[in-house]
């Protein structure tokens, strides 16, 4: 499998988990907001907070807050983040990849691609857009069922898990640091109810209330939900188990050892933390030491797996064989 | 609405499907029927099935344009088919495996005894003064001798009927993927005349292709890895390379890909460390094949690549400077060629042409530019020819001015009428003119494409069938009417 191939599975794979991200949480603020008091509720921006690409959006002009964050967000091929953008990137990546992936895959990708572009200025309309945005993740899950259900378990599906998990992680880390930061402080009796509504709404930006719901029986917590979204090895969104994931398909490559020693040590490092008892600032702190080490790991792979570029002067390749990977060529 | 093939316009035509009078040709006969009995309005609702088809499996071809850079265009595909009949395909079949077999033993000879010029068969000049000739393939001896393994023949039919090779492209030819998905769709949106008539299958092109590439390997006994080289996702027929390349289980590379080592093997970068390769299936044009040997800008080729190509350590189809045959003033030699190398007479003609290079050949060709069709001798897509029937004054003495100065790189050709297919248009059926682009694998056998790809001017009297300039396409059915 060539190293480009996988490296554009990789992209494909964390761009449509990117955009299926960003229409759940659209969608799940719009919600949230209907369940706040007016006065109290965070509105919009932390939502351009958690895409991380807040200066691209403060320099543009805006008039309506709603409307702009959610035209930032979906509809601005300015924004990379946007899903405008995550969908263009995983069309042009999935383009070059007509020959790995099944046909249906393809087709499916291709015509949602086109249906998304075609009906994006009337789908984003106040009235339309949950359900607009619902398809859009309920295409997406569509043909990620197709790629699990009919890709072979090769190199370019390790590559399809890989981007999806650490995309994952990434986002759940994200949506946790933010949204914990913008949550009403819980010291008055009267606010209580609001934050549980706040707490399930972060939840279900992941669609993880039900799984949340059947593994803690108690009320819904700060505590319990960070060390859920963060801890959690049986629910597919929380980070350790998408990090569990990512070793079990490195297991699978013949060079991913150095990878998967780096992810012991960010293991080791989410286990130690002291979840419960850090305060908001400790948490930032702890998410953003997490998301570093979730970047390295993207780039120990990079380096490993995907393209160099070519080679410079006369080296001799022929011996570079199935095993001899620690003789690799510097180029 | 019914079809009424009474009225269809054949005066002055050799339409394929429909004989003079209005009677269907042997080979197309249920075909018509069929049509006859669907009627105008539903054959339209089928046409549109088919386009639909088309947008969903993402058949593309990209076009360059000016302002919007390049962008994908579903493939154009007319739904109602070109029919030949399999006893005249059979003759054809054979004129070109003849063709092909003489190309191959000429290209040959330019690059080693040139017996064909020392023997006066063909000025020196012209091979010296061809734009594709590679000096630098002077004395290189590919697997079996091959040089063009995948050819892609033009084939035309004037109205009088009579069969010819307008011409053959020898370098990268393109076309045969679309030959094939057309043959997907309209099994979707004809399936009963698969089932009433005996119309001969297509696909097993890709299997044929991959067993002609893998025989030229150079590590016999182990298993070949074949790749694909492509320019990348913004070529025209970028689609094409991916799919043949899917169809065949191989990898499709890029010329980042790829590396020639101080051993001069070539390796690719995968997921596992470098890779050996033992044959490329190169849809790169010569010039941009190896900066090391060719163009020293191009990105899109691999350094090194002709010296392993030399030393026999990787096979390269088609092989480098098999362009050579694919000149236009070359292909007026073909015939002597066959003569010459097989000891045979040519199964199928050449369109009569007109030899600027040779004096009096030029001034007949510069009297009667009004009624002559001139070509640049390395041009393709249908560009930068003179139609002189359509032509205006200024631009014949523009041309006449061309070719004084530059004879060697014009060839004139009478104008043919190209035979004509029923063309659906809104929801009429109308005559449009069609080629037929038949592809010819030459390895340890030769093998041709059932049928091949017909291409047809959409644009009404347009005798310009190329995509990139408003042509469709057509699957073409050898129809058994034996059977």
């Amino acid at each position: 499998m060539l190293a480009r191939v996988v490296e554009n599975v990789y992209w494909l794979s964390r761009y449509m988990e990117r955009a299926e991200n960003t229409a759940r949480i659209i969608n799940v603020n719009a919600h949230l907001l209907l369940d706040l008091p007016k006065g109290i509720a965070p509105g919009w921006l932390p939502l351009v907070d958690i895409s991380g690409n807040r200066a691209e959006f403060d320099a543009k002009s805006h008039k309506l807050e709603e409307r702009d964050v959610v035209q930032f967000l979906a509809a601005d091929p300015e924004n990379p983040g946007s899903l405008y953008s995550s969908l263009q990137m995983a069309r042009e990546n999935a383009r070059t990849l007509r020959e790995i992936l099944p046909t249906e895959a393809w087709e499916m990708l291709n015509e949602f691609h086109s249906e998304f572009m075609r009906e994006l200025s009337t789908g984003l309309a106040k009235r339309a857009r949950f359900r607009f945005l619902n398809d859009v993740v309920g295409n997406l899950q569509k043909i990620s069922g197709v790629l699990d259900g009919t890709m072979s378990r090769n190199a370019s599906h390790t590559f399809l898990i890989l981007g999806r998990n650490l995309e994952r992680a990434d986002m759940t880390s994200r949506i946790v640091d933010v949204r914990s930061a913008q949550l009403l402080p819980a010291e008055t009796p009267e606010l209580r109810p609001f934050e549980t509504v706040q707490w399930m709404s972060v939840l279900k930006s992941l669609s993880a209330y039900q799984m949340y719901r059947g593994a803690v029986r108690s009320r819904v917590r700060r505590a319990d939900v960070l060390e859920f979204l963060l801890r959690n090895r049986q629910f597919p969104r929380a980070c350790m188990f998408c990090l569990d994931q990512v070793e079990h398909e490195l297991k699978s490559l013949q060079r991913g050892e150095p990878v998967v020693d780096r992810l012991d040590a960010v293991r080791r490092f989410m286990a130690r933390a002291p979840l419960e008892a850090l305060d908001q600032a400790g948490l930032h702190a702890f998410i953003d030491r997490l998301q570093l080490h979730i970047n390295e790991l993207h780039n120990g792979i990079a380096r490993i797996f995907f393209p160099k570029p070519q080679i410079s002067g006369v080296q001799q390749l022929s011996q570079q064989g199935q095993t001899q990977s620690q003789t690799r060529l510097a180029f | 609405m019914k079809a009424n093939w009474s009225t269809y316009p054949t005066a002055g035509l050799h339409d394929e499907l429909v004989g003079p009078g209005g009677g269907a040709r042997a080979a197309a006969r249920a075909l018509l029927g069929y049509l006859t009995e669907l009627g105008g309005t539903e054959i339209a609702v089928r046409q549109q099935a088919a386009e639909m088809a088309i947008r969903a499996m993402g058949i593309t071809f990209t076009v360059y344009h000016e302002q919007d850079g390049s962008i994908d265009r579903a493939w154009p595909l007319d739904i109602i088919p070109r029919t030949i009949s399999r006893k005249e395909w059979q003759r054809i079949e054979k004129g070109l495996i003849q063709r092909a077999a003489a190309l191959n033993l000429f290209i040959d000879d330019v690059y080693h005894e040139q017996r064909f010029i020392r023997e006066g068969r063909m000025p020196r000049e012209i091979i010296h003064t061809s734009k594709n000739f590679r000096a630098s393939c002077m004395g290189v001896k590919p697997p079996l001798g091959i040089w063009a393994h995948i050819c892609g023949s033009d084939l035309i039919r004037d109205r009088d009927g009579t069969v010819y090779v307008l011409e053959d492209n020898l370098r990268v030819p393109s076309g045969v993927s679309y030959m094939l998905e057309n043959r997907q769709v309209i099994k979707r949106v004809f399936p009963e005349l698969f089932e009433s008539s005996t119309i001969l299958p297509v696909d097993d092109y890709p299997s044929q292709l991959f067993d002609m590439l893998a025989s030229l390997s150079p590590r016999k006994g182990e298993t070949p890895e074949v790749v694909v080289l492509t320019p990348g996702i913004y070529n025209s027929a970028y689609f094409e390379h991916s799919y043949l390349a899917r169809q065949m289980g191989c990898e499709l590379v890029e010329g980042r890909d790829l590396a020639v080592d101080s051993s001069d093997c070539v390796y690719m970068q995968t997921v596992d460390g470098w890779s050996r390769v033992d044959v490329i299936y190169r849809r790169i044009d010569d010039d941009f094949l190896d900066p090391e040997a060719f163009r020293d800008d191009s990105t899109l080729g691999v350094p090194g690549l002709m010296r392993a190509w030399k030393k026999g350590n990787v096979a390269l189809a088609n092989a480098p400077g098999a362009g050579v045959a694919d000149d236009k003033l070359v292909y007026t030699y073909v015939p002597d060629m066959i003569k010459y190398y097989l000891g045979e007479d040519a199964i199928l003609e050449n369109v009569p042409s007109f030899r600027c290079s040779e004096p009096d050949q030029l001034s007949h060709v510069l009297a009667n530019l009004h009624e002559l069709v001139v070509k640049p001798v390395d041009g393709s897509g249908g560009y930068g020819m003179l139609m002189g029937p359509s032509s205006s004054k200024s631009e014949r003495a523009q041309f006449a001015k061309a070719l004084k100065a530059n004879p060697r790189s014009f060839v004139a050709q009478p104008v043919i009428t190209l035979s004509t297919v029923p063309t659906l248009v809104g929801d009429l059926i109308e005559p449009r003119h069609v080629d037929l682009r038949p592809f010819i694998l030459s390895g340890p056998q030769t093998s041709v494409t059932t049928g091949g790809l017909t291409r047809v001017a959409l644009r009404k009297g347009s005798l310009v069938v190329n995509s990139s300039q408003g042509g469709g396409s057509k699957d073409t059915w050898i129809v058994d009417t034996e059977a």
